[in-house]
This record gives C-alpha cells, sequence and structure tokens, in this order.
C-alpha cells in the first residue's frame, strides 16, 4: 500500500450520486497549507487531543473538584447562617375557629369570605439576631400550586402590554371579560386571585416603613407591564378572588401584581412584600398588623410571614453549602482511596500483555 | 445412478405436466414483474399478497428447483454421458420436457439481468433514481419477505426473479422499417421521450407529502402536533409543536424538490438531443423524444444511442459496428454488434428498406434479444448481436443505420436501472428493542400522571370551582356554573394521560433517525475519502451505495469470498499447454530469458507481423514443434490446438495503429501492427494472444468470416456457426469452412464436460487422454484454470443436418436457446483431443496479508467458488487459507445418504457435537469463539466443561478445513443435512466450497444466516456473486473485470479485495463504535431531559406543567444538543488505524457488541436516572422556599441539562479535534444566546429571565453542583472500569497514546510489547 500517493482527492457530494471522488491533478509542490489541511481532515488525521484517565488525571481531576467545592460550600454555608430569619406562620391564630371539623371550616370560610368582618390581626414577634436592612418583608404561601398547567395558562401578556391589545383575552378564561362582553384588565385567574393580605410593622411605638417599591423585576416594570394600561372592570362581579388594584395607576406601577404575576415555580413559595431599611436590634420585640384578607382556607394552604436578611447566597438556605462540602469531601476520599489502589494494584498503561488474548496465553 | 432419481421422475411426467408447471410460475411471474412497475408505494401492499401467492405454487416450483439442483451438477451430464453419443440423439426428443425446465435456471445470464444497472456518472442520475423507487421497492418487499419466511421460499424468490425475463413470447412486437405510422398504429408503443423524474409542478405538494409520511417516525410526529391541537391537550403552544414536523417535512420535500428538478433538467437535455432520421428520402436532425419505433436513424461515430435499434447497415462493408456498453454493464471494451447480410446489401444498394421485425416484448435481459426480420417475404434470425442498446456509444464506426425497435421507457437501458435493496443494519434492529424499552417507560411515566391527576382531583373535587389556580366555574352571568374546561373526572385522567404524552414525546427519539442518517453519511464520506481505499490502477473509489449499514461493518462474523476476480484479478496469463499428450511451458517461469528463447523468437522474429500490447514468451520447444517441416500427428495437433485457441472464441481483435482495416496490403504496410484484443472472457482473451505468441495472430472478425494470420499468411475462415458457451454444456464451438473447403469443429470447454464427449475407440488417444488428463491433475493442483482443446472433421451429411437444425434453431422465437443447445449436441461428439492450456489466475495483491489478519480478527473466511476442488484448494494454499497443518475434510458426495456419511464420519472423528437447541447453539458459538481467539477453555463456565473435553481432544487433530463441492451441496441444501453442515462447518477454521452455483452461494450464506445470529459479508465481483451478495447482510462489490452487476447490487464496492481488510478493521470498527455510542448517548440524552420534566410534574399536581418554555423543549434536540452528537459520531475515534491493523483482534469487540448492548443501556438508563434526579432536586433544594418563578427555574432547568448532557459527551469523547470543541462548546453558547434572545420578547412571559438570574451567583453554583454531582458516579464507575476490568480497546488506545507521549518527550519506551 503506497502511503504517500501525492494524489488529492476531493470528495464532493450531489444529492442523485451521493458522495463521489474528483482526483485533483496536482504536483505534490503545489499542495497549499489548506490542501493539506484538507487532506488530514479526509483522511481523519486532523491533529487531535486524545484524553485518557491517567491515574495521575484521576487523581489531580478528584483533588481539584475538592479543592475548589469545599471552600465554596464553606463560604455559602457561613453566608446562609448569616441570614437572619423570621418566620411566622399566622393563617390559623388570625381566624376565630380552629378546628378539623365541617362547621368549623364553614365558619372559617364565612369569616374569610365576608366582606365586613374585621381581619385585623396583631402578631408579635421577636428578633432573634441584630437584622442589618434591608430586611426583606414576604409572605409565603404553601400548597399554592402556582405553577399548575391551567393557572400559569390563564394570562394575556398583549394585553398587560399595551392599550390596544385589549380584548386579547383568549387565553385568560374563565376571567377574561364581564357580562357585558367588556374585556377585563388584567384578565386571567393569575390576576383575579391576586394575593391581598397587608402588613403593618412597629416596634413598641414607632412604625417602622415598609418600602413597596422596586419590588417587582425591572424589566416587568419597564417592558412587559405597560405603563399605559389601566385595570379595567376588574373584581368587578363575584365572586372575588383577590384583591383590588387602584385604576388610576398604571399596571407597571402596580408591583404587587407584578410580583405576584411572575408565577412560582414550586407548590410553597414566598413572594417579595417589602423592605425595610433600618436595622432590627436582637431580642427587640416587633409588632405586625396583619390584614388577613387573603382566603386560603377552602384549600388547606398556609400563610406565613417571612422577614429576612439576605445575603450574595440569598436567603436561608444550607443546602448548597452543605452539598458543596460533602461533594468536595467525597472527591477527596475517592481520591486518596484511588492513590492508594494505585499503589497496591498498578496497572502499567497500555501494557500489550494486559490484552485479553496475551493474557489468556499467558495463564495457558 | 439411484441418484439420478429426480431427473428421471420429472422426466417421466408427459409434457403435459410441464407447460403446467410453466404456466404456475409465469402466473406468479406476472405478478412480480407488475410490482415492479409499480411506484414504491404500493410494495408494502402487494408483498402480502405476493405471500400468498407464492406458498401457493410453493410445491410446483421447488419442483423445478430441485430440477435445476440437478441439472446445474455434472450428475446429470454424467448421465448423459453414459450414453453413447448417437443413443443420446436418439432419446433427445423423450428428454425434451427435461430440457425444456432446464431452460429455466441458466443462473449467471438471468442474474445480470435481474440486476443489472446503468452506471455512466453523466446518465445514472436519472436512470437508477428511476426505477431506484421502483425496483427499490420491489426488493425491499422482497427483503422483508426475505426475513419472514421458509429457506426454500427464499430461493424461489431468487428464481422467480431469474425467471422472470422468460414470459413474454406471447404476442410479439411489430415493426415496420422506415414506416412508424403503421409500426405505431396498432399498438401505443411509447415514445422517446423519458421521464425519470417523480413529480410534476401540481403533484409534488401531496405526491411528496404522500411518500414522506410513510416513514412511522413522521406519523408519530403528525400524531402528537395533533393531539397538541385538541384545546384540552394544549400543553405547548399550539404552533411550537408543529414545528419540529414542519421542519423536518420541508428539508425533506426541499431535497426532493431539488433532486427533482435535477432530474426534470437532465431529462430535458436528454430529450432534446438531437439524432438524425431517415425522413423522406434523407437524414435530418430530429429531437430525441420525438423519435418512434419504426423510424430510421443514423448514428455517428462517438454518438450516444438514442433508443434500442437493430442495425441495418454501417460503414464498415461486412456490417460490423463496435459498440461502448460502458454505461449499461460497466464493461468497458467493444463489443461487436453485426447489421444482417440481406440488409447491409440493400442499403448498400440505395433501396430504401421495407420489412418487418417481429421481436419479443420491452424486458430486462440486457444479454439477449430475440427477433426475426421479414424482408421481401424471406425471414432472417435477429438475435443479441444485431442490437444495439439505448446508452452505449458507437465506437470505431463512422456510422451505423439502425431501425428504433423499442423506445424510452421500453428500451432495455430504462429497464434496467437497479438499485441494490436497502438493508437494515443489526443495531437498528437492537435499537428497536430499546425504543421499546423506553415506550413502555413512556406509557408508565404517562400512566403515573394520569392517575396521579385523577386521585389529586378526586380529593379535591369539592374545592374545584373555588380553587384560586384551577377553577373550573365561570362566574359570568351568561355563562354562570358552565364548566370551563373540565371535562369529568375520567375524562380528566385520560386527557391528562394524552397530554403527558405530548410533554414526553421525545421520550422515543425521533431525532435520532435523522442524527443516524447525517452520521452514516458523514461516515460514507470518510469511508470514500480514505486514500488507503483508493485504486490507483483502475482509478477506482470505494463506494458507498447504501447508507444504512455502515455500523454493521463492525460487526462481521463471515465473510464469503468469491474466488476469481476477487481474491485473484482475473487477468488471465497463459502459463502451460499440453499439446497431445505432451506438457509445453514447465520451463518457462524458471528462465524466462534462457537461451533457448532467445534462439525461438529470433525464428519467430522474422515471420511475425503483430505485436501484442501485452507479451507472452512462447515456449521454445513448442515454437519449434509448430514451425518444423516434419509432418506428422503431432503437429498437426498442434497446429489445430492453436488454430482452435485463435478462432474459437468471441473474441474481437481491434487494430489499433493500422488507418485502414483493408486486408490486401497488410503485409507491406508494417510488420508491427499491434493488435488489442477485446472480449467479455478474460480467459478468451490471453488464449487469443497466447495462440498470437506462437503464430495464430486473430485478425479479424466478422459475423461471416475470421482471418487468422498464421504466421504472416492471411487464413480466411469461413464461420458456418457458433455455438457460445454456456453454464450448461460448459463449452463453446465453432464451425469452420477452410478455404480448402473442408469443415471443421472446433471445441473448447471444461474438462468435465469435455471429456465425456471424446471419441472412444482410438487406443493412441487413450494415451493421450491419460497423459492429458494427468496434465489438467498437475496443472488443477498448481491453482491455474484448465480448458481442454478438441476438434473434429465434418462429413457432408452431418454439415447438411447440422445447419438445417441450425436455421431453425437460430431463427426461432421461442426457447431459441434450447434448440441451439440441442443443435449444439449434433456435432459436439466423437471428438479428437487436441491437448488443454492452463491459465493462471493471479492472486490479487496482499490478499494473504488481508485474509490472514481478518483470521486474526476472528471473521471466518469462506471462499464459495465455481472452480474445481483442485483449483480451489490450490487457491486456498496460495492465499493462505489452508495451511498444511490443517485437517481437511472433503465431503464429495454424489448421492444424499452418501453426504450424510460424509457429515457424520467427519463430526464423529473430529467430535463435533450436535447442536440441536438454542442454547447449545449459544454454546457452540463460545466454543468457537475461544477456539478464534485461543482463549483457554479452563477459564469458561462449569457447566460446559463436557464440550470443553471434547473440544480439547478436537484439539489434537489440529484446525480443520471444510472442503465441499456443489454436487454435495446440493443434496446438503436441500435435505435436513443442512443442520450437520452447519455444526461441521462451524467447528471448521476454514471452509471452501467449490463448484457452487450462484444460487447456492446465496443459499450458504443463508445458511450461516438462519442458523446463527452472526453477521455476514459477501463479497464478489461477478453477476453469479449477486444473488450471494444481496443475501448476506453486507454485500461488497468488486469493480472488477466482470462487469458491474456485483457493484450494482451491493452496499459498498471497491477496487481491490485488500480493501476489505480496512474496511472492517478499521471503518467498521470505529463506525460500530460510533453508531452504538451515538445511539445509547441519544437514547440518554432525551431520557434524562423527559425524567427532569417528569420530576416536574409530580409537583405542579399533575397539571403537565413545564417549566421550560415551548421554545426550549422543541430546541432542546434539535437545536441546543443535536450537533455534537453528530460531529462525535462522524469524527471521533477510539483508536488509530494503526493500532487497529496491528491488533486486528481488536475488531472482536464488535461482533461481541461491546459498543451497544442491553446491560449498557440499562446502565445508561440508570445514569440518566440518577442524573436526572440530581437536575431536579439540586434546584429545588437550592431554591426551596425561595421567591423563585416558575420561568427563571425553567431556565436553570434548561441551562443545566443543556451543559449536563454536553459535557457528559465531552467526558466520553476520545479524541478531540478542533470541530469538536466548536460544536461542543458552540452549542452551549447557542444555547446561551438563544435564551438570551428568548427573554428579551416582551410578549413572552419569561420576559427578563435569564438577565436577572445570571446576577446571582446561586444560579451559577447550582449549574456547577448539578453537572459535578451528576457525572461523578459515571466518572467513578469508568475510572474503576478501567482499573480493574480494562477492555482491550482500552489498553491499545493506552498503548497508542503512551508510546506517542515517549516518543514525543524523547525516552525510549521502556517496555517492548510481547
Amino acid at each position: 500500500m503506497k502511503e504517500d500517493d501525492p494524489t488529492v482527492l476531493k470528495a464532493e457530494y450531489s444529492p442523485s450520486d451521493g458522495w463521489r471522488l474528483t482526483k485533483i491533478e496536482s504536483s505534490p509542490e503545489e499542495l497549499t497549507r489548506v490542501d493539506e489541511a484538507e487532506e488530514k481532515f479526509t483522511q481523519q488525521e486532523l491533529p487531535a487531543c486524545k484524553p485518557i484517565l491517567t491515574p495521575g488525571l484521576v487523581i489531580t481531576t478528584l483533588i481539584s473538584i475538592g479543592i475548589i467545592f469545599v471552600p465554596i460550600g464553606l463560604g455559602s454555608l457561613s453566608a446562609s447562617e448569616h441570614v437572619v430569619e423570621i418566620v411566622d406562620r399566622y393563617d390559623d391564630a388570625c381566624i376565630p375557629s380552629n378546628g378539623d371539623d365541617e362547621a368549623a371550616k364553614r365558619e372559617r370560610l364565612s369569616f374569610i369570605q365576608n366582606a365586613k368582618t374585621n381581619k385585623t390581626c396583631i402578631r408579635n414577634l421577636v428578633v432573634p439576631k441584630k437584622m442589618k436592612h434591608p430586611i426583606h418583608v414576604y409572605y409565603q404561601l404553601d400548597n399554592f400550586y402556582q405553577n399548575h398547567r391551567r393557572y400559569v395558562k390563564s394570562r394575556s401578556d398583549r394585553q398587560y402590554r399595551s392599550p390596544g391589545s385589549e380584548g386579547d383575552t383568549k387565553t385568560c378564561a374563565p376571567e377574561s371579560e364581564v357580562d357585558d362582553h367588556r374585556p377585563i384588565v388584567p384578565c386571567g385567574l393569575i390576576a383575579w386571585s391576586l394575593f391581598n393580605d397587608t402588613y403593618g410593622i412597629s416596634t413598641k411605638d414607632n412604625p417602622i416603613l415598609i418600602n413597596k417599591k422596586d419590588i417587582a423585576w425591572p424589566s416587568d416594570k419597564n417592558s412587559k407591564f405597560g405603563s399605559n394600561v389601566y385595570p379595567k372592570n376588574f373584581q368587578k362581579q363575584d365572586p372575588v378572588g383577590g384583591g383590588k388594584l387602584n385604576e388610576s395607576l398604571p399596571l407597571s406601577e402596580q408591583e404587587d401584581l407584578l410580583v405576584w404575576m411572575r408565577t412560582a415555580a414550586l407548590p410553597n413559595f414566598r413572594k417579595l412584600y417589602g423592605r425595610i431599611e433600618t436595622d432590627l436590634e436582637a431580642d427587640e420585640k416587633i409588632t405586625v398588623v396583619i390584614q388577613n384578607n387573603y382566603n386560603t382556607y377552602s384549600f388547606d394552604s398556609k400563610k406565613q410571614l417571612v422577614l429576612s436578611t439576605t445575603t450574595w447566597i440569598g436567603g436561608k438556605n444550607d443546602f448548597l453549602g452543605k452539598a458543596y462540602i460533602s461533594v468536595g469531601g467525597t472527591c477527596l476520599f475517592l481520591a486518596i482511596a484511588f492513590i492508594l489502589t494505585y499503589v497496591i494494584k498498578p496497572r502499567p498503561l497500555g501494557d500489550p500483555a494486559y490484552l485479553s488474548w496475551n493474557l489468556n496465553s499467558a495463564t495457558r | 445412478m439411484s441418484s439420478g432419481k429426480p431427473l428421471l421422475s420429472t422426466s417421466e411426467p408427459s409434457s403435459a405436466t410441464s407447460p403446467h408447471h410453466r404456466r404456475h410460475s409465469s402466473l406468479t411471474i406476472g405478478s412480480l414483474g407488475r410490482l415492479c412497475h409499480n411506484t414504491s408505494i404500493s410494495s408494502s401492499v402487494t408483498d402480502g399478497s405476493q405471500h400468498s401467492n407464492l406458498s401457493d405454487h410453493n410445491d410446483e416450483l421447488e419442483d423445478e428447483l430441485e430440477e435445476f439442483d440437478e441439472d446445474i451438477s455434472p450428475l446429470g451430464g454424467a448421465l448423459r454421458n453414459s450414453v453413447e453419443c448417437p443413443a443420446y440423439l436418439r432419446t433427445r426428443k423423450k428428454f425434451k420436457p427435461v430440457d425444456l425446465q432446464l431452460q429455466l435456471p441458466l443462473p449467471e445470464r438471468k442474474l445480470l439481468v435481474s440486476w443489472g444497472g446503468v452506471t455512466d456518472p453523466q446518465h445514472v442520475w436519472s436512470m437508477r433514481e428511476v426505477s431506484g423507487a421502483s425496483s427499490q421497492a420491489v426488493s425491499s418487499g422482497i427483503q422483508d419477505y426475505l426475513n419472514k419466511s421458509q429457506r426454500s421460499e427464499r430461493f424461489l424468490q431468487i428464481s422467480m426473479q431469474l425467471k422472470e425475463n422468460l414470459t413474454h413470447h406471447d404476442n410479439p412486437r411489430l415493426i415496420h422499417i422506415n414506416d412508424p405510422k403503421r409500426t405505431n398504429d396498432n399498438f401505443e408503443y411509447s415514445g422517446n421521450e423519458i421521464r425519470t423524474s417523480k413529480y410534476t409542478f401540481l403533484n409534488f405538494l401531496p405526491k411528496n407529502l404522500f411518500i414522506q409520511f410513510h416513514r412511522v417516525a413522521y406519523l408519530y410526529f403528525l400524531a402528537i402536533a395533533a393531539l397538541n391541537q385538541l384545546p384540552p391537550l394544549a400543553v405547548f403552544g399550539r404552533t411550537v409543536s408543529l414545528v419540529p414536523l414542519l421542519f423536518v417535512l420541508t428539508v425533506t420535500a426541499v431535497k426532493d424538490g431539488y433532486e427533482d428538478w435535477r432530474r426534470h433538467r437532465s431529462d430535458r437535455n436528454e430529450n432534446n438531443r438531437e439524432a438524425l432520421v431517415l425522413q423522406s428520402g434523407k437524414f435530418h436532425p430530429k429531437r430525441w423524444k420525438k423519435l418512434q419505433s419504426g423510424e430510421v436513424v443514423k448514428i455517428c461515430s462517438d454518438e450516444t444511442i438514442p433508443c434500442d435499434m437493430v442495425l441495418l447497415n454501417t460503414s464498415d462493408p461486412s456490417g460490423i459496428a463496435y459498440i461502448q456498453t460502458m454505461n449499461l454493464d460497466g464493461e468497458s471494451n467493444l463489443k461487436t454488434r453485426y447489421a444482417r447480410q440481406e440488409t447491409n446489401k440493400l442499403v448498400l444498394d440505395g433501396t430504401i428498406i421495407s420489412g418487418v421485425i417481429t421481436c419479443e416484448q420491452p424486458n430486462r435481459n440486457i444479454y439477449e434479444f430475440t427477433a426475426n426480420l421479414e424482408i421481401k417475404g424471406q425471414r432472417y434470425p435477429l438475435s443479441q448481436s444485431n442490437i444495439i442498446l439505448r446508452g452505449c456509444q458507437l465506437k470505431n464506426t463512422e456510422w451505423a443505420i439502425g431501425v428504433v425497435v423499442y423506445a424510452g421507457k421500453d428500451t432495455k437501458a430504462m429497464l434496467n436501472s437497479a438499485m441494490s435493496p436497502a438493508k437494515r443494519s443489526r443495531l437498528e434492529t437492537y435499537m428497536n428493542r430499546e425504543t421499546f424499552w423506553l415506550s413502555v417507560f413512556l406509557l408508565i411515566m404517562c400512566l403515573v400522571v394520569a392517575i396521579g391527576m385523577g386521585l389529586w382531583l378526586n380529593t379535591h373535587k369539592n374545592q374545584l370551582d373555588t380553587l384560586p389556580y384551577y377553577r373550573k366555574i365561570y362566574f359570568d352571568k351568561k355563562k354562570f356554573g358552565e364548566k370551563y374546561k373540565y371535562y369529568g373526572i375520567p375524562m380528566e385522567t385520560f386527557f391528562s394521560f394524552l397530554s403527558s404524552i405530548i410533554v414526553f414525546q421525545i421520550m422515543i427519539p425521533i431525532s435520532l433517525y435523522i442524527t443516524m442518517e447525517l452520521v452514516r453519511l458523514g461516515q460514507s464520506y470518510f469511508m470514500i475519502g480514505d486514500r488507503h481505499m483508493y485504486d490507483s490502477s483502475s482509478d477506482s473509489r470505494f463506494q458507498c451505495r447504501s447508507l444504512n449499514i455502515n455500523e454493521d461493518l463492525g460487526q462481521i462474523r463471515y465473510v464469503f469470498s468469491d474466488k476469481t476476480g476477487t481474491l485473484t484479478e482475473n487477468k488471465m496469463e497463459f502459463r502451460k499447454a499440453s499439446v497431445w499428450g505432451k506438457q509445453y511451458g514447465s520451463t518457462l517461469s524458471v528462465d524466462g530469458t534462457g537461451d533457448t528463447n532467445v534462439g525461438a523468437e529470433a525464428v519467430l522474429e522474422g515471420r511475425r507481423t503483430w505485436k501484442l500490447k501485452s507479451e507472452i514468451t512462447p515456449d521454445s520447444e513448442l515454437l519449434k514443434l509448430l514451425h518444423n517441416d516434419l509432418s506428422g500427428d503431432e503437429r498437426i495437433a498442434a497446429q489445430e490446438f492453436f488454430l482452435t485457441l485463435a478462432a474459437c472464441n468471441t473474441v474481437i481483435p481491434i487494430a489499433t495503429q493500422s488507418p485502414s482495416s483493408s486486408d490486401t496490403d497488410s503485409t507491406l504496410r508494417a510488420s508491427y501492427g499491434i493488435v488489442d484484443y477485446q472480449g467479455e472472457s478474460p480467459d478468451e482473451q490471453a488464449l487469443v494472444a497466447a495462440a498470437s505468441a506462437y503464430g495464430y495472430t486473430l485478425y479479424e472478425r466478422t459475423s461471416g468470416h475470421i482471418v487468422v494470420d498464421v504466421n504472416g499468411e492471411k487464413l480466411r475462415l469461413v464461420v458456418l456457426g457458433l455455438h457460445e458457451f454456456d453454464s450448461v454444456r460448459k463449452r463453446m464451438s465453432v464451425v469452420i469452412r477452410f478455404p480448402n473447403d473442408s469443415v471443421k469443429v472446433l471445441v473448447k470447454g471444461a474438462d468435465t464436460s469435455m471429456f465425456s464427449i471424446l471419441k472412444r475407440d482410438h487406443p493412441d488417444d487413450n494415451h493421450t487422454k491419460h497423459a492429458t488428463q494427468s496434465h489438467l491433475n498437475e496443472y488443477s493442483s498448481e491453482g491455474l484454470r484448465t480448458l481442454v482443446v478438441a476438434s473434429r472433421d465434418l462429413t457432408g451429411e452431418e454439415l447438411v443436418e447440422w445447419q438445417s437444425t441450425y436455421e431453425d434453431a437460430s431463427t426461432s422465437l421461442t426457447d431459441r436457446s434450447i434448440k441451439l443447445r440441442q443443435t449444439a449436441a449434433l456435432i459436439e461428439c466423437d471428438l479428437t483431443l487436441l491437448g488443454a492450456t492452463a491459465i493462471e489466475d493471479k492472486l490479487q495483491e496482499g490478499v494473504p496479508e488481508a485474509i490472514e489478519s481478518l483470521r486474526q480478527a476472528g471473521i471466518k473466511v469462506w471462499v464459495l467458488t465455481g472452480d474445481k476442488q483442485e483449483t480451489a484448494i490450490s487457491i486456498g494454499l496460495s492465499c493462505k487459507l489452508l495451511t498444511a497443518d490443517m485437517e481437511q475434510i472433503i465431503i464429495n458426495g454424489t448421492s444424499e445418504s452418501e453426504c450424510r456419511k460424509f457429515l457424520c464420519d467427519a463430526k464423529a472423528k473430529y467430535c463435533v457435537k450436535s447442536a440441536n437447541s438454542c442454547d447449545q447453539i449459544s454454546v457452540w458459538r463460545q466454543n468457537t469463539e475461544s477456539d478464534y481467539l485461543e482463549i483457554p477453555l479452563g477459564t469458561k463456565l462449569s457447566s460446559l466443561q463436557q464440550q470443553h473435553a471434547g473440544q480439547e481432544e478436537g484439539a489434537s487433530f489440529g484446525p480443520l478445513a471444510l472442503i465441499i463441492d456443489g454436487n454435495s451441496l446440493v443434496y446438503i441444501l436441500e435435505k435436513d443435512l443442512e443442520s450437520e453442515l452447519f455444526d461441521l462447518a462451524t467447528s471448521c477454521k476454514v471452509v471452501l466450497c467449490c463448484r457452487v452455483a450462484p444460487l447456492q452461494k446465496a443459499g450458504i450464506v443463508d445458511l450461516i444466516k438462519c442458523r446463527s445470529d452472526d453477521m455476514t459479508l459477501a463479497i464478489g465481483d461477478g453477476a453469479n456473486d449477486v444473488s450471494m451478495i444481496q443475501m448476506a447482510d453486507v454485500g461488497v462489490g468488486i469493480c472488477g473485470q466482470e462487469g458491474r452487476q456485483a457493484v450494482m447490487a451491493s452496499d459498498f464496492a471497491m477496487g481491490q479485495f485488500r480493501f476489505l481488510k480496512r474496511l472492517l478493521l478499521v471503518h467498521g470498527h470505529w463506525n460500530y463504535q460510533r453508531i452504538g455510542y451515538l445511539v445509547l448517548y441519544n437514547f440518554y440524552r432525551n431520557a434524562v431531559f423527559v425524567l427532569m420534566l417528569f420530576w416536574y410534574i409530580l409537583y405542579t399536581a399533575f397539571s403537565t406543567t413545564s417549566a421550560l418554555t415551548d421554545w426550549s423543549s422543541v430546541f432542546y434536540s434539535v437545536l441546543y444538543t443535536s450537533l455534537p452528537t453528530i460531529v462525535v459520531g462522524i469524527l471521533d475515534k477510539d483508536l488509530s488505524h494503526k493500532t487497529l491493523l496491528k491488533y486486528p483482534k481488536l475488531y472482536s469487540a464488535g461482533y461481541r457488541q461491546e459498543s451497544y448492548n442491553m446491560s449498557l443501556f440499562w446502565i445508561t438508563m440508570l445514569d440518566m436516572l440518577w442524573q436526572s434526579l440530581v437536575l431536579f432536586y439540586v434546584p429545588l433544594f437550592t431554591y426551596r422556599d425561595s421567591t423563585i418563578d416558575i420561568w427563571s427555574m425553567g431556565s436553570l432547568w434548561t441551562i443545566a441539562v443543556v451543559i449536563l448532557v454536553n459535557m457528559h459527551l465531552a467526558m466520553d469523547i476520545q479524541r478531540w479535534v478542533v470541530i469538536t470543541h466548536i460544536s461542543l462548546w458552540g452549542s452551549i453558547s447557542i444555547t446561551y444566546s438563544c435564551m438570551v434572545v428568548l427573554d428579551s420578547i416582551p410578549v413572552f412571559p419569561n420576559y427578563g429571565t435569564i438577565y436577572h438570574l445570571a446576577k446571582t451567583p446561586a444560579y451559577w453554583l447550582s449549574i456547577l453542583l448539578i453537572v459535578v454531582v451528576g457525572l461523578l458516579p459515571r466518572f467513578i464507575f469508568k475510572v474503576l472500569q478501567q482499573i480493574f476490568w480494562p477492555s482491550d480497546i482500552q489498553i491499545a488506545r493506552e498503548a497508542e497514546i503512551m508510546s506517542k507521549r515517549r516518543h514525543f518527550f524523547g525516552s525510549k519506551p521502556d517496555r517492548i510489547s510481547s
């Protein structure tokens, strides 16, 4: 077989004939570098990196994973430790009747559904550690499937964006229009079920201001919800699903709505209510005045109020830190195990004597 | 002669039964024939009916087959031979019905046709594709059918194809010469316009869609898309769900449209070419498409022939025209065609010819043509030599005039464009099994979702009206109480099931099929481009004719090889001769340039006028004998011997350097005109060349006479008749009238067929006969091909009798070949033996090495040849197939019982166990495997120990070689001895089958295919290998000298046998590894994605919400992750070709299915499960109780799964080239950019997500965590496997890379391979 035949073959494809080769008649001197590269390509001889799992490579990989992961884990764990969080479940406390029997349930429902009842509820909380501002105020709902398909789909982003698409409510059923076929703005189940509990926080006597500006994503405010789209016919007919909107404010200013409309990924979720721009000292007693308006009683959902500081890692969550540390630790452990293995049972790499047929003929 | 029973029994029934047989067969054949002209659409439908049809006529046809098998064996001949010649003549009539049956086989010739094709690069375009569709349909139908049915039925299929051409004599076609009007009046013969395009502008869309939806995958797509259009199920946006289907359909439609446009264009070009047509007495140019049957057309030199025409006249006074049939059968040599002398004269006289040609209906047989020409009340026969076919070119002839007999789609070229049948790769078949499992998972997942949904609805059924995230009721006054998208719990459950199918649809990786096609296309690009498989001597490249079975090349267990032209070069060289019982030429090879030779050369030089292109050094002794002035039997015999060699053939001499072909001044002109011989058979060329070297130069050949230059003297011999070679008679003869009016029959043929028809009485002759016989044995043991030459004087009466029958036979329209054969029997008897020739069939370059490598690789090489046993054994020895230490088992039975005895004896002797049950077969395979790989038997499982004892005992005999001849195979393949043969053959290291007919070749391949799971490959170059090539899992054609039939039928074609080593060991290995990994990876890739969606759905109250945006879901398998798999599938390689060739045993990974098997699939699925859990739960825990919204979560999952699967791939890539880097990292970047783009469109609810998300460190940390945790188990598993259970491939790979590195660092390798 001639290994260095200077003939250059070029493959061309045509749909009817498939691949065919044409010979490029050229002397070896005429071979430019491009041709050479092409030749290497067609002969599958391109310069290549061929990694093999040498003991060195394996151990290096494992150790470097360990070295990278353990500090990250420690870092995020400590960040998570620094987060101070106050969680207060109030749904059962802020309702007159508690009990599992049917009567209690009916009572609860009539309480929450009656617009006239006084739903104010006062909760006293103690700050466990010093909380530096900004302190985020969240409400947390459990067992509320904001990710249900029927729910997620029931919106019309066109309508929210421009007043011209007001009638674009096809996707919003069953909350698309009022009886006389005037469209509801904002339409859809999500908007209809807007969360409407309110919180007022104070220490001893001084009320603490909850800043409700900029709680929604800037992108939502600026582009997604129109600054000239005003709520119309919203919550005008029974049953009223949730919060009402100020009809003189455009949608882009209704930040509570914007936050609510970013539907949560999981059935237990938090949503930002506002921020407290002052520090809270440790052991400070704070009073929260809750308007317990939102009906979660008809479907066994929990309501919680959360006050939390944040760090670079986000809220309080040990998972990342613990996971990183354990993965890093495992890798380091494995590295050691492999070092031992390579020492105890070394197999010379690429030794043809270990080929199965050679092995067998050796033992014969 | 008890063995002759089948023959006798079938000859007994009166002739009435035979037509019965024929009628039935023609019936079935009819249906098959009709099928041929249908488009592919109906193939599946007709298949069923064909099936039943077949089984109906099963028995009759089987009978016929039996006869056929009986008859091709020399046995039939022997029977006939035992009767004296005259006696035979007398009994001839009695045998007639048998003979009638006999015409059915004639395998080679017919096969040529059934699978013939066109090959010219410029013209193939359309022809191949056009009828590609139809014939592919047929062949795929056949293929399907083959897979289902029993063996004997398979044979039927093939033989049916063979017979297809024989049933068209019913209504002849009448052509009135130069009167197209009358010709076409009664029958609407098709015009010469060809249409190879599939579509017209109007029917393109419906027809193309119709054809496309024949793919089940597309129907699946369509069903899913349709489901998604139902309101309660609209999981995806309705348009989004249509995108993948529309995309695929559009791409295919555009491709089809473009190809069809090309066909339209080339059709137009072809149709608008011009030819000279006789119109009102003069030749005027006319477009090809306007040509009609019956018109008279003039063709000039080098022009292409526009339709099938009967020659009327040529520029040559004797009416010869030379044509090149390259486009038709791939043979580059010139062939002669003759105009009938009668018409030739008429046209010369200037009379306008009028006459009627009666010819057969259009058919596909390019080697036969039967017609009659009737001029002025006289009838003349027309045959194959009088017709020139469309697509051929006129050469060496100034002009030719002919009458159109078949035009347009009736031409043989158009009827004859076939593609090889569509085969399906083994791996793809296995893939279906895994696809089934995936569908089971899919169903389970959908059921879980559906049941979950039902239960959830049931527990919440009282709240559903008010549940803010569900709310099933309208509170509008108008619609009050009406239910919004709620159909009751059972229906909702059902809908939930359907919509989860939509969400999980990509669990069945439809894109895999498209990916695999692309990958195979790329692989074939590299196979074709491989410089090491380019044959520079014949300028033939490697060809991938079928794109479906690349990976099968890596799993071959059996190679069935033809001998002639495949192992050998099929370039014949005249080596030795035995003349009148004396042997010449034995010293030739030893001292070719000795003194005696020079002397002889000098003697010759003076008288020689012709020089050959290829030189042969003649044997001096023989030369002396020839030029000896003494008269004597011996000398006369020698002269006649060479005269026969020069005359008894179909070779065409072409004097290339002589300016004119007038024969008067040749002696004056030059002493060194160069003669080139063109002929269909290389043996004949070699013989003619040899004769020329000894002074008998064939110089001119026309239909009526030949001119032989005998040492400078012109000898004009009138050819009275010629009986061409056929595979039944195995000889050819020519009847010659010498200038002195004596008439001789010159015969040459195979020894078996010749010795029986020699004169018997003379004692002298007996001596010669014995001597010749021993010489023949000697020659064939040296691996030479032998022919016996004999002659006979014809007396006047004999001549008259023969002439009348000959006339009659050659003008007959029906059964001409049989009648001719009978005629031949009249004169082919009572012959005088002249001598024998020995021709060397040279081994191709690198054949022994290639065979050795294949053997080391664990591939069994079987040689199937039509040659004699001795020749086969000698070739086997010379190509190292057989070695001296082998035990040869020779099976040479002449009856069933004898064969059974042979087989049983051999089995008993060599302790071969019967394998009757399935597990025993597998045991056997393991045993034979261990034999190949030389694995010690003790390491096997204990349950096998008994077998091993036998093996070890058997090992003391040394490796076995089985040599079996076609004769025995007749009995063995038909009867229940098959399994015995299989047992014996599989335990032998080498199997040689000699004297096998083409159908037996297929039968042997089928034997292995049926009885084992091993992959078979058949390689051959001739038309007689076509059946074998189509039967085997992989068919390889050699672009040899025997035409293109094998190539047309093959899946891969190449120039030399030795490329097979590279094809299998290197490309086969690569392709298999790549496709195997590709399939597993694709399963994994889609499943991990689907499972991730599934886990999430469990957290959405079973509502089949997908956190991912619709576009991301669609793009995932199309855009985000597809490119790297394709690139890896094409470019990745585990070992360099050097290593693979160095350790052929590495090939065994392929047939042991190491790259793709059930356990790998399940391991991959376990890995997939882990990774999907990691993918889902890491983000879930990270963002537990947080403000994360659904689109952010979806965005994180999208990017995480894309990075994870790409990193998974990256971890498995063995060879990183620039393109791999680009595609892999490019895919990740493309994913990011797509997400940025998608999140920048304000009307999407996910607007702005990625910008917000990318700012948080938790996002990046969780991606990193997912990738590392997801891949860590796989990594550890890989490392552990490589430490404790390194595979051979792994070690070889390390060796390869380490040695390169050592080399690079300049240190010497510290280990030398053992």
